[in-house]
């Protein structure tokens, strides 16, 4: 019986994160549509509820009761699958996220390192659905996710290593509290702006949408989708982007602390600055989409592996060897 | 305790039947799949004996960099048509005897690893700060790989870098007639280079080529 409550209480609190997420990211939708039409000079969405606030949800009641097509011809488990596994992936990772120095789901040791695992398994998703689509255009946005998805997770490792150097732990909450004198962006720009581009790489926003690009591919691996399934991987993608900014907010913004340590501000709760920070960083990634155009393909490949991986490689070696001689590497 | 072994037993059954199913299943992607699966269960294990650190490398290099391209490798290969061929011809009874000479090497590597553990159980016990609990698996694994044994772990490190160069000067084939694109060149490229105003003269025009 006493088991039973301890898994009733941490499956409330499991809902308690997974519910406010799903419905922030059905918010950064009409966000993301709102900042690319004001970019654009448009009024974006706006008739559904006050500012079109339920756009996003009056977007999910038409997925809702869509029909769902299975391709005669396809790999019917894996296709079905595959939105399955893109949305659990992105949820799943939120697990770690620190809220407040107390406030976390799973306050494991290696934090940064299961972040870095879920979001580099979520290529899966990609790949089983254009695989199993059996047809050409899926499968050429597949390819293409998984190529570009592993190179930008090399460098998004390297800059992880960074961070690291400098904190001398892998637990996120560690991460967020060695950041008290200095947010790690200050001493890191460098790789913020290298983290941040291969942010947008690692979820197929644009100017890096390869795996989806409509001139070229339809809609890449998510052509042969429709209904539910579709909005299956619509919003797993989002809770990755969120995820991704989440990330960003705890490596280099100092994740649920303050800005400045100063009375006013320690007050509010480290939950409401840490989603200030996501939102921000996610502004920065719709704006990003409204003003730069889509890659070539060699160019992205070349950016990777050519541009972000020896510089972040370098900047490792730096860090290193700063730490090292001027003895402020982080020992316990 | 109870919880533990349901566990434990839930993840080796999965890792067991999955691994049977990647040499028993009949489509390729399939049994690349169930492989991932194989790997995803046994960093669970890790985790269950409190080996966070390996789990996780396990699930980052293995099911998020290794199995992504031998997926992308088998998607790309017709590879139903070749073993199709393979098993109708009489080219598949070559590669039975390569397959059990290797099958008995590893399965007597694995016989003589667990006989020395199980009875000469000294050789194996290198180090006992392993077994210190107060520090975290990752700072234990860098004290001893970078201090006792950082010969060994720098000269592994050198053999992969070694191979990864070999296998791409293996594959690697210059082709030619390519057009490189050179970002300097587009950008230091003047309007004198680029443009020239030219006299049309009628029933002549211009010579447009070099």
């Amino acid at each position: 019986m006493e088991y039973l409550n301890i898994v009733f209480q941490e499956v409330y609190k499991i809902l308690f994160l997974l519910v406010p997420v799903l419905v922030s990211v059905a918010m950064i939708v009409w966000l993301d549509r709102r900042v690319w039409a004001f970019v654009q000079k448009r009024q974006g969405p706006n008739v559904v509820g006050p500012f079109g606030l339920l756009q996003s949800l009056a977007d999910a009641l038409k997925y809702i009761f869509k029909e769902i097509i299975i391709p005669s011809s396809s790999n019917k488990v894996i296709f079905i699958l595959a939105p399955i596994v893109t949305m659990t992936l992105a949820l799943i990772a939120w697990a770690v996220i620190p809220f407040s120095s107390t406030q976390v789901l799973a306050d494991i040791n290696v934090g940064i390192l299961y972040l870095f695992a879920v979001s580099s398994l979520g290529v899966y998703g990609i790949i089983m659905g254009g695989w199993a689509s059996n047809s050409k255009y899926p499968f050429l946005g597949a390819i293409r996710s998984a190529a570009q998805m592993v190179s930008y997770e090399v460098s998004i490792g390297v800059i992880i290593i960074n961070v690291l150097l400098c904190v001398g732990s892998l637990n996120l909450n560690d991460i967020v509290i060695a950041q008290q004198n200095m947010w790690f962006v200050i001493p890191l720009f460098p790789m913020f702006v290298i983290f941040f581009i291969s942010a947008l790489a690692e979820t197929n926003r644009p100017p890096f949408d390869l795996p989806e690009a409509e001139a070229e591919l339809v809609a890449g691996y998510q052509t042969e989708y429709s209904g539910m399934m579709y909005a299956m991987f619509w919003l797993g993608e989002y809770a990755n982007i969120l995820l991704m900014c989440a990330m960003g907010a705890i490596l280099f913004l100092g994740g649920w602390m303050s800005p400045i340590d100063v009375y006013p501000f320690t007050l509010v709760p480290g939950a409401i600055w840490l989603i200030l920070k996501i939102l921000l960083l996610f502004i920065l990634f719709a704006l990003v989409k409204a003003i730069v155009p889509r890659y070539r393909y060699d160019q992205l490949m070349r950016l990777g592996w050519k541009v972000f991986l020896p510089l972040s490689l370098t900047w490792v070696v730096l860090t290193a060897s700063y730490l090292f001689y001027f003895n402020l590497l982080p020992v316990n | 305790m109870i919880v533990h072994a349901i566990f434990f037993y839930t993840f080796s059954i999965i890792a067991v039947v999955s691994a049977i199913m990647v040499t028993a299943s009949k489509n390729t992607v399939h049994s690349v799949f169930f492989l991932i699966l194989d790997f995803i269960s046994i960093s669970c294990l890790f985790i269950m004996i409190g080996a966070e650190f390996l789990g996780m490398i396990m699930l980052i290099v293995y099911v998020g960099a290794v199995a992504v391209l031998f997926l992308f490798v088998v998607m790309m290969l017709n590879v139903a048509q070749q073993k199709n061929q393979w098993f109708a011809g009489e080219q598949s009874s070559r590669h039975i005897p390569v397959g059990l000479i290797i099958s008995t090497l590893i399965f007597f590597e694995i016989i003589i690893v667990i006989g020395g553990w199980k009875y000469k159980p000294e050789i194996f016990d290198i180090n006992n700060s392993l077994a210190n609990t107060n520090v975290s698996n990752t700072h234990s694994l860098g004290q001893i790989l970078y201090t006792d044994f950082i010969h060994v772990f720098q000269i592994s490190g050198m053999i992969l870098l070694v191979a990864m160069v070999g296998a791409i000067v293996l594959t690697f084939r210059q082709r030619s007639g390519l057009k490189r694109q050179s970002y300097i060149k587009q950008i230091s490229r003047e309007r004198a280079e680029g443009v020239e105003v030219l006299e049309v003269h009628s029933n002549k025009g211009v010579k447009i080529d070099d």
